[in-house]
């Protein structure tokens, strides 16, 4: 497989994982704030944190109003990272490895991007939002059931998978540390029954919510709900779920070793966290989030490394791949 | 409507579905019963369905604006085929073959001996000023001594139905990619007809040419390694290059994902590290092809390739050089090469052209501008031409002046009157202008498209065809028996 290929395999998991959970977090939000008394609600603002991208948005807006955050995060052509442009990114990788994807995939992909421009007023109306996102995550997911039902398991394949939980993993970390931040304190004992809706608002960001009813089994407390998005062994969003996904892709491919290890390294980190102590301390949740998001770029970097751009490729590379890394 | 065929006029013209008014030729019999069956809004549902698969399928071709960049635009096809019969079809078949087996004789004779300008039969200055001939290419064997492996000529039927060459594509043909998707869009929308219509498939064609690329393996053993090399998404065929690299199997690579080793071998970068490469079929033109050997600015082009193929370890299709027949000055001479190559009389004709050389026909050119269409002797795409009938006194005077200052540059011939197919306008079922373009692969075998690429020129008595010139495209029913 031609190392630019891979690299646009992974890109292409990476924009549609990321489109997807950057509808689920406006959705998750918008409807969190219905349900929060205005005092102590926390607006949009948390959303261009997770999504890190404070810079950039103030470049254009001047404040945090619904309306113009939705705007930043859909469908801002100016935003590399809103749904518009991670769709478009999708569909320029996909329109490069044309040849490589099954043919539904790249049409599904042209489909939705097509759909996601067309209907963009809509989807930024209160009352259209809902469906438009929904749509938009529901055909990211049919591209990853598209893609394991129709593509052989090859080294094409795990390149879209290792983009895939790379950005599901980032995104996690991402999630958990900005909620955590502008939740309200858990002794707070008055106000513990909108503790318990934003820890339900965090767990649905992550379509967590039913398998941690069944499998917690619990109500929803901070701890509890840290420790199954961190270590749950089987949520498939959890940090260490995809950590072990990453591993099993990495095992398919050859010369594997180097990212392996820095895959090794990250569940160390894991492992060794205190949730207790990060359940009662923000910043001790922060600190543990931050070593995980410099492991998480450890793997991307060797995956880079080995893969895509070896050491005889000294020369500069196209275009695709310009746009890939913006 | 629904299309009253009794309605549509072909007078002065030569139409490929209707002898005249109400009377369909032979083998349109059955396609013309069934459209004439069908009311105003099934036609025009089919044919918003077949747009609409063509959506969906991505199906496009980009072009280029100053204001907006470079834009994909779907690609345009009209759902009433043009329609041929098997029998007349294989006789242009022969034809083709005969032809493109003279231009390479003819190239690989300018690359070597040069017999035919010994011999008198071929103007030595003709060749000088070629911009097309490369001397890097002299004295090369490339494999079977074939250098156009894939040919794409436009074929044109004027008013009295005789069938004419207009030209001869010998660098980087394009368009077969949006004959085979045209077939499988029209498929969708007249399966009755493909049912019991006698219309032979077209969807061996990348299968024959895998086999025409993997025949000029260098290397004799094991499953040679065939590569489509692009210059990328922003190229106007990009969606070809991807669509044949998918139907071959085969890897579609960029410039930056090929190496050549210094013992002249070519690789290409691999998640395992360098692969080796035996066949590259190139969608990049001769001068961006290495910048070693060629344009040193090219970003598009693998440096050290042109000695890779020297040395004879990577074949190229087409050759470098192959070009040098692919210039409308060298088309004048076509049927005098097929005579001197083969012996043979040309079982094809060429269009009367006039070489702006000569001073005889120059100033006949020159006198009758308004009646001729001139083109440039090496754009290709519609670029630069002159169409008298519909030109402005000031853009002839522009055109004559240009012919004065380079003779060499221009050719001019009588405008053909372009056979029409009916095609849907608005509601209306209307005639418009067609051509055919084939494809002709050579290596150790010869194998000629069924059909091919049938171009249409959507405005009402325009004839230019090209894609990027507004043009729409059909499907080209080739059809066995008394058929549709």
């Amino acid at each position: 497989m031609l190392s630019r290929v891979a690299e646009n395999l992974y890109w292409l998991g990476r924009y549609m994982e990321r489109a997807e959970n950057t509808g689920r977090i406006v959705n998750v939000n918008g409807n969190l704030l219905l349900d929060l008394p205005k005092g102590i609600a926390p607006g949009w603002q948390p959303l261009i944190e997770i999504t890190g991208s404070e810079e950039s948005y103030r470049q254009t807006y001047s404040d945090f109003e619904e309306r113009n955050v939705v705007r930043f995060l859909v469908g801002d052509n100016q935003n590399p990272g809103s749904i518009i442009s991670s769709l478009s990114m999708a569909r320029e990788n996909a329109r490069t490895i044309r040849d490589v994807i099954p043919r539904e995939s790249w049409e599904l992909i042209n489909e939705l991007y097509l759909y996601a421009r067309d209907n963009l007023q809509s989807g930024l109306s209160k009352r259209g939002r809902y469906g438009y996102l929904k749509r938009i995550m529901r055909a990211s997911q049919t591209f990853v059931g598209l893609s394991s039902g129709a593509m052989s398991a090859d080294a094409g394949y795990e390149f879209l998978c290792l983009g895939r939980i790379l950005e599901r993993a980032d995104m996690t970390t991402r999630i958990i540390d900005v909620r955590s931040a502008s939740l309200i304190p858990s002794e707070t004992s008055g106000l513990l029954p909108f503790e318990n809706i934003q820890w339900i608002s965090v767990l649905k960001s992550l379509t967590a919510y039913q398998m941690y009813r069944q499998h917690v089994q619990a109500r929803v407390r901070r701890a509890d709900a840290l420790r199954f998005l961190m270590l749950d062994n089987d949520f498939p969003r959890s940090v260490y779920g995809c950590v072990a996904l990453v591993d099993e892709s990495l095992k398919e491919l050859p010369t594997s070793e180097a990212p392996r290890s820095a895959v090794a390294r990250l569940e160390k980190v894991i492992k060794s966290g205190d949730i207790a102590k990060m359940a009662e301390s923000n910043s001790a949740l922060h600190g543990f989030i931050d070593q995980l998001q410099v492991e998480l770029g450890q793997i991307h970097s060797e995956i880079v490394r080995t893969y895509f751009h070896m050491e005889e490729s000294a020369k500069p590379r196209t275009q695709s791949q310009a746009a890939a890394t913006a | 409507m629904t299309i009253r065929w009794r309605d549509y006029k072909v007078e002065g013209i030569y139409d490929e579905v209707m002898k005249a008014a109400g009377r369909p030729r032979d083998h349109a019999r059955l396609l013309t019963r069934y459209l004439a069956a069908l009311d105003e809004d099934e036609l025009f549902s089919i044919q918003a369905a077949a747009e609409l698969s063509i959506k969906e399928m991505g199906i496009t071709f980009t072009v280029y604006s100053q204001t907006e960049g470079s834009i994909d635009r779907a690609w345009p096809l009209d759902v009433i085929p043009r329609v041929m019969a098997a029998d007349e079809w294989r006789r242009i078949e022969s034809g083709l073959k005969q032809r493109v087996h003279a231009l390479n004789c003819f190239i690989n004779d300018i690359y070597h001996h040069q017999k035919i300008i010994k011999d008198g039969k071929f103007p030595r200055e003709v060749l000088a000023k070629s911009v097309n001939f490369r001397k890097e290419c002299v004295g090369v064997d490339p494999p079977q001594g074939v250098w156009a492996h894939i040919c794409g000529s436009d074929l044109v039927r004027d008013s009295d139905g005789t069938v004419y060459v207009l030209e001869d594509n010998l660098r980087v043909p394009s368009g077969v990619s949006y004959m085979l998707e045209n077939r499988q869009v029209v498929k969708r929308v007249f399966p009755e007809l493909f049912e019991n219509g006698g219309i032979l498939p077209v969807d061996d064609y990348p299968s024959q040419l895998f086999d025409c690329l993997a025949a000029l393996s260098p290397r004799r053993s094991g499953v040679p390694e065939v590569v489509v090399l692009t210059p990328g998404i922003y190229n106007s065929a990009y969606f070809e290059h991807s669509y044949i690299a998918q139907q071959m199997g085969c890897e579609l690579v960029e410039g930056g994902d090929l190496h050549v080793s210094e013992d002249n071998v070519v690789y290409m970068r691999t998640i395992e590290g360098l692969s080796r490469v035996d066949v590259i079929y190139r969608r990049i033109d001769d001068l961006f092809l290495d910048p070693e050997a060629f344009r040193k600015d090219s970003m598009l082009g693998v440096p050290g390739l042109m000695r890779a193929w020297k040395a004879g370890n990577v074949a190229l299709a087409n050759a470098p050089g192959a070009g040098v027949a692919d210039d409308k000055v060298v088309y004048a001479y076509v049927p005098d090469i097929i005579r001197y190559y083969l012996d043979e009389d040309p079982i094809l004709p060429n269009v009367p052209t006039y070489l702006c050389t000569e001073k005889e026909s120059r100033d006949h050119v020159l006198k009758n501008l308004a009646k001729m269409v001139v083109k440039p002797a090496n754009e290709s795409g519609g670029y630069g031409m002159l169409v008298g009938p519909v030109s402005t006194k000031k853009e002839r005077d522009a055109m004559a002046r240009r012919i004065k200052n380079d003779p060499r540059n221009f050719i001019a011939q009588p405008v053909i009157t372009l056979s029409t197919v009916p095609s849907i306008v608005g509601k209306h079922v209307e005639p418009r202008h067609v051509d055919l373009r084939p494809f002709i692969l050579s290596s150790d075998q010869m194998y000629v498209t069924t059909g091919g690429l049938t171009r249409v020129a959507m405005r009402k008595g325009s004839l230019v065809v090209n894609s990027s010139q507004g043009g729409g495209s059909k499907d080209t029913w080739i059809i066995e028996g008394g058929g549709v």
